[in-house]
């Protein structure tokens, strides 16, 4: 029976306007929520469960106010929900050592996570933390099938490759075609009762530190055309000013 | 100065033309770059003469034939020296990136859009915001293509180093695309539809434009939700792909804040929609208030016309 782990984090509502504050970004008054492509992780998960028997375990890093999207995730269905207690800002090399740790002390078989986080996109958690692991890793699967071990979809140049996947494995999920489930009001309640399971790692000095965070640069005012013939107009800007057709 | 070393961008069995801006990006983290080309055939690394490195590898491996991240990660890491490396922002090579700076224990600054020495800028929420770190001693930076100036000259031959990387995955099947067309990830012109196209077969207008120029076709989020037949393979924003083309055109987008996120870098922004006050306006280089039943026909003319 695998034990499997989901990674979760929470960043700031996609649907957010961001603002900045000194040089940092204030996210006071922004809604919190699961970094959505995380939603299709833990999808993922508890169809890797279904078919495999086995638990599912939810896993963030950060302060107490992270455990509300761990709650989200036991509302949708996973079995334990655990949080590395953070308050430092972590760089990836300190993030995915406090990852490694994580997973080594809870023993899992398969690790799935989103395919980047919606506040850096950076996507390197799921393949870094492979890497520490010596395990295998796929990024950015749209679909997966367990009735023969673990098989993914992936993109690949020119069009999708089905990959198997050995276990132990770190898979990094992007949106796929099919629908992540909903909490029911069964799930609520019992999210509710949860306990997090709360851990603590030692993380290494950071060598990536953030100086400041910026607007990006507003654009000067473009041109603007009123009617539909204008468009030959543009088609020319863009041969003779653009230099692009 | 820092030792620095570019892992070469891969296109079509040849190293992509964007290599070159890794080089100018790595230029400004520290010396001269070493370029390490990932390939089966050494001959793929002539096509990285002119790029600028100092010298360049090919380092030549069965493990390059299909993607593997840990394949490729082993793969080069017995290759390359320590030093600062660089790699491009497709998804492909963020994925080696990330795998590299964990072998090493390093950390790894993704999609960097500015390099100034000991700091790297890179957007935050699909670039609502830009972060701006400084690193210390060696670290993987992905860069952004199309930002910074392709570097020239340096060495004019190559070196062949012969390596091996353990390859976890194994391929069932290749499903090759169903269309020719590029995908938004990949292109350097997109014309993207939102639900001011009315349904999903009015794309063709789009599609056909498309084809005349050389273009992928994208979709809003709006659109994606909407319409089952516009897959999310095609959605620009946030939730969707990032994009950084040459020239992004918005038709009946009206510029929700998660789309802006994840096209507002590019480098020319085209929008047409009806309704004059819709946000796109405001990141549009050029702007047409009109229908795009009004205004596709002419643009769509008007392109073949310069194309032929």
């Amino acid at each position: 029976m695998p034990h499997i782990l989901v990674l979760v984090k929470q960043v700031p509502d996609t649907n957010a306007k961001i603002v900045i504050g000194s040089d940092r970004v204030d996210l006071s008054a922004v809604k919190m929520v699961m970094s959505p492509y995380d939603e299709f992780a833990v999808e993922t998960a508890l169809r890797h469960k279904e078919a495999s028997g086995g638990e599912v375990t939810a896993l963030t890093v950060g302060g107490p106010a992270a455990d509300k999207i761990l709650k989200d995730a036991k509302a949708i269905g996973v079995d334990n929900i655990v949080r590395v207690d953070n308050a430092e800002p972590l760089d990836s090399n300190g993030l995915q050592t406090v990852l490694s740790h994580a997973v080594q002390a809870l023993g899992a078989e398969v690790v799935y996570c989103g395919k980047s986080a919606a506040d850096t996109g950076a996507g390197s958690t799921g393949p870094g933390l492979a890497e520490r692991l010596g395990w295998a890793s796929v990024s950015n699967i749209i679909g997966a099938d367990f009735t023969s071990g673990v098989s993914v979809m992936a993109p690949s140049h020119g069009g999708q490759v089905k990959l198997s996947v050995p276990v132990p494995a770190v898979i990094s999920c992007d949106k796929g075609n099919f629908k992540v489930r909903k909490p029911n009001v069964k799930g609520i309640m019992q999210a509710k009762r949860a306990k997090v399971d709360v851990h603590s790692f030692e993380a290494p000095a950071p060598s990536v530190v953030v100086v400041n965070h910026t607007l990006p640069p507003a654009k000067p005012a473009g041109k603007t055309y009123e009617g539909g013939v204008a468009a030959a107009e543009v088609a020319k800007l863009l041969r003779e000013e653009a230099n692009i057709i | 100065m820092t030792e620095t070393i570019v892992i070469a961008e891969l296109s079509n069995n040849a190293v992509h033309p964007s290599t070159a801006e890794l080089v100018s990006a790595a230029m400004k983290l520290g010396d001269s770059p070493t370029l390490i080309v990932p390939c089966t055939d050494a001959s793929v690394a002539n096509s990285a003469v002119g790029m600028g490195a100092a010298s360049i590898i090919a380092a030549k491996a069965e493990a390059f034939a299909n993607y593997d991240a840990q394949g490729w990660a082993s793969a080069i890491d017995a290759v390359a020296p320590q030093g600062i490396i660089v790699t491009g922002s497709s998804p492909q090579s963020k994925d080696v990136a990330a795998r590299l700076a964990a072998r090493r224990s390093l950390s790894v600054v993704q999609d960097a859009v500015a390099v100034d020495g000991t700091t790297v800028t890179s957007p935050l929420y699909s670039g609502k915001a830009m972060q701006t770190v400084s690193i210390n001693g060696h670290v993987v930076v992905s860069v952004r293509s199309n930002i910074f100036p392709a570097a020239s000259g340096g060495a004019e031959g190559t070196s062949v180093v012969d390596t091996t990387g353990d390859v976890a995955t194994s391929v069932q099947e290749f499903m090759a695309r169903a269309s020719e067309r590029l995908d938004v990830a990949e292109a350097n012109i997109i014309i993207s539809g939102g639900r001011g196209m009315g349904s999903p077969e009015n794309f063709t207008h789009l599609e056909s434009i498309a084809d005349t120029i050389g273009a992928a076709v994208g979709a809003s989020r709006a659109a994606v939700d909407t319409w089952e037949d516009i897959p999310h393979t095609m959605q620009v924003g946030q939730t969707g792909k990032t994009v950084n083309p040459n020239l992004y055109i918005a038709v009946g987008i009206s510029g929700a804040i998660q789309h802006l996120a994840g096209m507002r870098s590019s480098k020319y922004i085209v929008a047409i929609n009806k309704d004059a006050d819709a946000p796109i306006f405001q990141h549009a280089d050029y702007g047409i208030v009109a229908t795009w039943e009004e205004a596709l026909p002419v643009l769509q003319s008007t392109l073949a016309n310069m194309m032929a």
